[in-house]
């Protein structure tokens, strides 16, 4: 069978499966819609949890991005793994203590406050919008690529698909597709890291390959010749930084307090029956992650050296198919600049900005570019999205493993997509609608309102998906930033300090988002022509401006709460229940 | 019910606990992985510099065991104060 038909039922069979589990586990009241009736049991907690959180860009970026970056990819390594130690040790058995449904709900009762709530919706809605957009247009990439569908009808099948689970089902319905994803994703991303590290390395294990030596009797290690292979080139050493120390820090540190701060990553933990389940639940979660995750480093070496071996200095003619398949879609793009025939490989970007074709081959058959030409060595431009794709075929694995890698970044796509949707649109019915604007709505109403809040939310999505604004790669260093900066530290003093008011609250969450709101925007659209170590302040890029937002955050509530009346007796006596395990209400169904 | 006094013994030892393993939380990741990465990666471990495997490696598998052994950890507190959330 050829790739594309087995892609076909690749992702058929996924999605047939997916729509099963939807109409199995409609829910029936807001319990069961908000947090899944509250008794998932905490290692499918942990699956579900992890999909969730490993998006379309842990899937099919994050490797490439590690690949070309080698040591400063440790920002999202550490960054996007640590947040679950915050996570588990900091929010997650008190909020599950707590027992409402949402974060704006913990953020709206703690701080005896609307305002604040309203605040933490406001804060909830831009984030989650400004992530969902990305995972949309990952689906729409998946279909283009291994389906030949139009981008704007790989959106638009990816849309249906979560409104069927996420509007019948709700929290219960995304919990149990999530599980089945999370087992679609993982197999689908380690089969080809297996096989290719198996090819390199002769060992089966990627994170033991990756420090183990190449399989061709010289008996250096696959970092060792990396190094000593890029430096040759001109680049520096792969195990190296380019970043500075604060940088790195600041960015893996903004990293793993927004991360401890999603809303969509806080609410799974709402749906597991104990305190204490919420806590081995976060360590299954992060262990689910961490297979993929220690897998990421090791496939992200082993492409740049399979990378720069095929490519460099060979003849156009003789270089390897999928190098001709992804210069077709226009990913990869060479420049014959010395007129030699042979691809060079060098530090530094070939041409000005994205590659724009002719429509013409060239003498070797390549196609041609008319960009400027820059004044290195360089001749090859690639999309670092392409690694995970193109590792397959870069290693020729047969043609299933191929189908199974799209059907798997189609899976970490939609399963991140539902959780935001489900949190923007609990955050509207239950936050906005039954606590905010008309407080005596039924269940069964508010279980309506919840519905067409998911439906309309996936609408928007879709939307952003189809005519993603320009920005969306740009923006997200927002949604880590803003998580960071505002919801993080109100729901840990909020727990950790009984006295904490209202007044501090808010105070601290304003001026947190505020302060990375306008530092991200300054350096990314005022001045982008500044986004660099020489202007940044103390030499911190707006990625890593977060951990600072939480300082300021910090320091704001601790000063203004002292000169407001601390929380009154029932709320804190509120935060001294929610520190004891004992007691956790039990789910009642309506 | 436990009384005052117990509860904030409980919180205390809650507290403690989660101050040690942060502790360490910060020194394979922002320690081993970050700040010392240099100096660290003068040591070689199997084909790996030592630096450079804390951050891409190492780190990683430490965070899973922290939060294991939390849960572990804070069962045992739970129990031993009364305030644990097993049924009866």
């Amino acid at each position: 069978m050829d790739v594309q038909l087995l892609t076909y039922l690749f992702v058929g069979l996924s999605f047939a499966l997916y729509i099963g589990i939807a109409i199995w586990s409609r829910a029936a009241s807001t319990r069961e819609f908000y947090v899944a009736g509250g008794h998932v049991h905490p290692v499918a907690n942990g699956m579900a949890t992890a999909a969730d959180w490993m998006s379309a860009a842990s899937f099919i970026s994050m490797a490439g991005i590690i690949a070309f970056m080698g040591y400063d990819g440790t920002v999202y390594l550490l960054g996007w793994t640590g947040g679950y130690v915050l996570l588990a040790l900091l929010l997650a058995p008190y909020l599950r203590k707590f027992g409402e449904f949402t974060v704006p709900d913990f953020i709206g009762t703690r701080y005896y406050s609307n305002t604040a709530r309203v605040v933490a919706v406001v804060s909830l809605i831009v984030i989650s919008f400004t992530y969902v957009a990305g995972q949309m247009r990952g689906v729409g990439i998946v279909f283009s690529h291994f389906l030949g569908v139009e981008i704007e009808l790989g959106v638009v099948i990816g849309m249906a698909v979560v409104f069927m689970y996420a509007v019948l089902g709700g929290m219960k319905g995304i919990t149990y597709t999530q599980v089945a994803q999370y087992c679609v994703l993982i197999f689908a991303y380690l089969v080809p890291a297996i096989f290719i590290s198996m090819l390199i390395t002769g060992i089966p294990i990627p994170q033991i390959g990756l420090g183990a030596a190449v399989n061709d009797g010289s008996g250096v290690s696959v970092l060792a010749r990396l190094d000593a292979t890029l430096v040759e080139l001109g680049f520096g050493p792969y195990t190296q930084g380019s970043k500075s120390t604060i940088d790195v820090f600041a960015i893996t540190m903004a990293l793993m307090i927004g991360t401890a701060g999603l809303p969509h990553v806080i609410v799974r933990f709402f749906t597991v029956p104990k305190v204490s389940d919420a806590r081995k639940s976060a360590g299954y979660a992060l262990l689910f992650i961490a297979l993929l995750y220690t897998t990421a480093p090791a496939v992200g070496a082993f492409a740049r050296l399979n990378f720069v071996e095929t490519v460099h200095g060979t003849g156009y003619a003789d270089v390897a198919g999928w190098f001709k398949s992804w210069e077709d879609v226009g990913l990869i793009g060479w420049l014959d600049k010395n007129e030699d025939g042979a691809i060079q490989y060098a530090p530094g970007a070939p041409f000005e900005g994205k590659p724009e074709f002719d429509g013409v081959r060239g003498p070797d058959g390549q196609r041609l570019i008319r960009n400027a030409p820059t004044g290195n060595a360089n001749e090859v431009y690639v999309d670092r999205d392409i690694m995970v794709l193109a590792n397959p075929e870069i290693a020729a694995l047969p043609p299933w493993v191929i189908a199974l890698v799209a059907a798997g970044g189609l899976a970490a796509a939609l399963s991140t997509a539902a959780g935001l949707l489900l949190v923007i649109s609990t955050s509207v019915s239950h936050d906005l609608i039954k606590k905010t604007m008309a407080r005596g709505i039924s269940d069964r109403q508010e279980l309506l309102y919840a519905r067409i809040a998911a439906a309309l939310a996936i609408a928007v999505a879709g939307y952003l998906g189809i005519n993603p604004p320009g920005f969306v790669a740009q923006v997200v260093a927002f949604a880590f930033g803003l998580a960071a900066a505002s919801l993080f530290p109100a729901i840990l003093l909020g727990i950790f300090s009984k006295r904490m008011n209202r007044e501090g609250a808010i105070a601290g969450m304003v001026v947190g988002l505020t302060f990375t709101f306008a530092y991200i925007v300054y350096f990314k659209f005022v001045a982008p022509g500044d986004n660099n170590a020489a202007h940044w302040w103390l030499g911190i890029s707006p990625e890593g401006i977060g951990m600072v937002g939480a300082l300021a955050n910090f320091a704001t509530a601790a000063i203004v709460s002292r000169f407001a009346s601390p929380a009154p007796e029932d709320v804190q006596q509120l935060v001294e229940k929610i520190r004891i395990p004992r007691g956790v209400e039990t789910p009642h169904t309506h | 019910m436990s009384s005052q006094r117990d509860d904030h013994a409980y919180w205390r030892a809650n507290l403690k606990l989660g101050a040690v393993l942060l502790g360490i939380w910060f020194v394979v990741s922002f320690g081993f992985g970050i700040l010392l990465v240099e100096p660290l990666n003068r040591i070689p471990l199997f084909g790996f510099k030592l630096g450079f495997w804390w951050a891409q490696q190492g780190a990683i598998f430490v965070f899973v065991i922290l939060i294991f052994v939390y849960s572990r950890l804070m069962k045992r507190i739970d129990r031993r104060y009364g305030v644990h959330d097993d049924e009866d």
